[in-house]
């Protein structure tokens, strides 16, 4: 039998209301890094994906630099990039799995790194599918490295991407597994 | 049901001997949890029952990560809010000044401030408390199409009582009724524990549940078909798929049929008011609460002067307003029973009524707002 997925029209798949970012029009709702100071940062910068105003604040609460901001607790997440170091701390613990953190300073590839809880873990240097925000699988990538920042079951799984798939692959799935 | 009759004139003979306290408070979720820690902090002696087996309410099947403000732990596991509560708990225990009966159901309430309870082993026994909170939380509801009734359809909050207290996995392929926040976030706790969930429909335009939820389980590929329900159920001894149809102005339009083994129905929660009812409390049907509620004052104490009321029971809501409407109301019976002045109450509440204000300022909660014009109220005298 033929995958649910693959009967859903396109069109239908992608829609904000349904959870999906366009990061084309969607942009001005979510944090991302300005460009030339991303491009420098050794360990990246925060990106966050966290567009509806909810009272809920622990990316706030556990920045160590204080780079993240929500005032008051129901507003959307703002980020002082000079702050910002890369750290994943606010990855691990967005309790909305909004935080990515994006390396763009290697000179062929990209390093995205994201929060994961499924099972099993990847290992370092396992290849594994990388999946856009419908889940689709739209390219390879090496694990580079598997972290758990706050010691509370999340991890924090550094991927390689082409250059380009930055603001594309926002999960892992790791192969052979159905 | 009104029981307005003692249960002398019930049961032809009266307790011999009642076991009075100071304070009942029935249901040991997060709302009853710290509810008990605030009455206790206060010097009150506590009763708190609990129909489970254990304390934590809904909490003890959330795996999640909380939403809320740090103030409130968010951003902590639900089980491990669970836990930290009742470890607050255990000094009490010790000293006496609190009694945790477990696996224990406060069943009915009498005029005289009489509360029946019924424990699992079969023993039934009144006490008499001179206040009670009410924290029974909620109740799932369920949605009419055809084969409803068979075997692997379940509440979303039975398949995680099943996954996450029971450690059972519920099926292999899952369809989700519901795009609310706990449709969502049981929709991801099944691809958590390996099953495929093959999409997840929502009646309404948008999803009901938070936006970052619904990204979540997206990402793994989950379809949320908006403007869809389940027309029926397909099986004969048990589920084994479903016709999903279409919501169109002309009515429903059958479109896509499934195989499935397992369905989970989370179309909303209704407050658990029974026993506010057996007392008379005065309630009142509003659909932004979740159905039938109570009528309470900025204490949450209801028309009856000797019962408050807290958490989901009061209305449907969070675990984290559900914490501090628990301490309001313990705070409130504190000032009634004398163990702490007019003052310090007001300064207590107004400061809890605060943080009330900030959770609930979101655009998400407008709901609730509205809800809460309708059943605050000051009771006179
Ligand atoms: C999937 C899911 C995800 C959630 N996520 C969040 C979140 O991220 N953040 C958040 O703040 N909230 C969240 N919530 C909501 C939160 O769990 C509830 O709002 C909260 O648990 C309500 O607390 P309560 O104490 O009022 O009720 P409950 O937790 O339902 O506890 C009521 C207790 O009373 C007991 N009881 C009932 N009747 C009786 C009786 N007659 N005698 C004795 N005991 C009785 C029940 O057994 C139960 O243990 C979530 C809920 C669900 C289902
Ligand atoms: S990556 Fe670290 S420094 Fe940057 S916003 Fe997150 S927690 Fe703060
Ligand atoms: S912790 Fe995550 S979900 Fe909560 S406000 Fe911050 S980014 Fe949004």
């Amino acid at each position: 039998m033929s995958k649910l997925s693959n009967l859903i029209p396109p069109d239908e798949q992608v829609s904000f209301w349904s959870g999906v970012l366009d990061p084309e029009s969607n942009l001005d709702l979510i944090s991302v890094p300005p460009e030339d100071l991303w491009r420098e940062k050794r360990a990246g910068l925060v990106v966050i994906e966290c567009p509806q105003e909810i009272p809920c604040n622990p990316c706030h609460t556990s920045c160590p630099t204080g780079a993240i901001k929500v005032e008051p607790l129901t507003a959307i997440p703002k980020v002082n990039y000079d702050l910002c170091t890369g750290c994943t701390i606010c990855v691990s613990k967005c309790p909305g799995l909004a935080c990515f953190v994006i390396d763009k300073t290697p000179a062929d590839y990209s390093i995205v790194k994201l929060p994961y809880e499924m099972y099993p873990v990847p290992k370092v240097g396992e290849v594994v599918d990388c999946l856009d925000r419908t889940g689709k699988p739209v390219v390879e990538g090496e694990v580079l490295n598997v972290t758990e920042p706050s010691r509370d079951g999340t991890k924090v799984i550094w991927v390689k991407v082409p250059k380009g798939f930055e603001m594309t692959v926002r999960a892992i799935k790791v192969k052979g597994g159905e | 049901m009104t029981m307005s009759k003692s249960p002398a004139e019930i049961f032809g003979y009266s307790f011999p001997d009642i076991r009075e306290t100071q304070l009942l408070i029935v249901g040991g979720g997060p709302a009853g949890l710290s509810a008990a820690l605030q009455a206790l902090k206060l010097g009150l002696k506590v009763t708190l029952v609990e129909s489970g087996l254990e304390l934590g309410g809904q909490l003890v099947k959330q795996t999640h990560k909380f939403f809320g403000s740090s103030l409130e732990r968010a951003g902590t596991r639900g089980f491990r809010i669970a836990q930290e509560l009742i470890k607050e708990l255990t000094p009490f225990k010790g000293s006496g000044q609190l009694e945790v009966y477990l696996s224990t159901t406060a069943i009915a309430v009498y005029p005289e401030r009489i509360v029946l309870l019924s424990q699992l082993s079969g023993k039934v026994f009144p006490i008499k408390p001179k206040a009670m909170i009410i924290a029974t939380g909620a109740q799932e509801r369920m949605l009419p199409f055809p084969n409803n009734d068979l075997p692997g359809i379940y509440g979303a909050g039975g398949i995680q009582t099943l996954m996450n207290q029971y450690g059972v996995k519920p099926g292999k392929r899952a369809l989700i009724v519901g795009a609310g926040n706990i449709g969502l976030i049981v929709a991801y706790q099944l691809l958590q524990a390996g099953v495929e969930v093959i999409a997840i429909l929502e009646a309404m335009d948008r999803i009901g549940g938070w936006w970052v939820h619904a990204a979540k389980v997206r990402r793994y590929g989950v379809p949320i078909l908006l403007k869809h329900t389940i027309s029926r159920a397909i099986g004969k001894e048990k589920v084994e798929g479903a016709v999903i149809a279409e919501i169109t102005p002309d009515g429903l339009k059958d479109k896509y049929q499934v195989e499935c083994d397992l369905i989970g129905i989370s179309v909303g929660l209704t407050p658990t008011v029974d026993l506010l009812r057996q007392a008379n409390v005065k309630m009142k049907y509003v659909a932004f609460m979740g159905g039938f509620v109570p009528l309470r004052d900025r204490e949450m104490r209801t028309s009856q002067s000797w019962i408050w009321v807290a958490g989901d029971s009061a209305g449907i809501e969070e675990a984290s307003t559900a914490m501090i409407e628990g301490q309001i109301a313990s705070t409130s019976v504190a000032k009634w029973l004398g163990y702490i002045s007019e003052e310090e109450a007001k300064r207590e509440i107004d400061q809890l009524w605060a943080r009330l204000g900030y959770l609930r300022e979101a655009e998400v909660s407008s709901k609730v707002r509205k809800g809460l014009e309708e059943v605050l109220v000051t009771w006179g005298g």
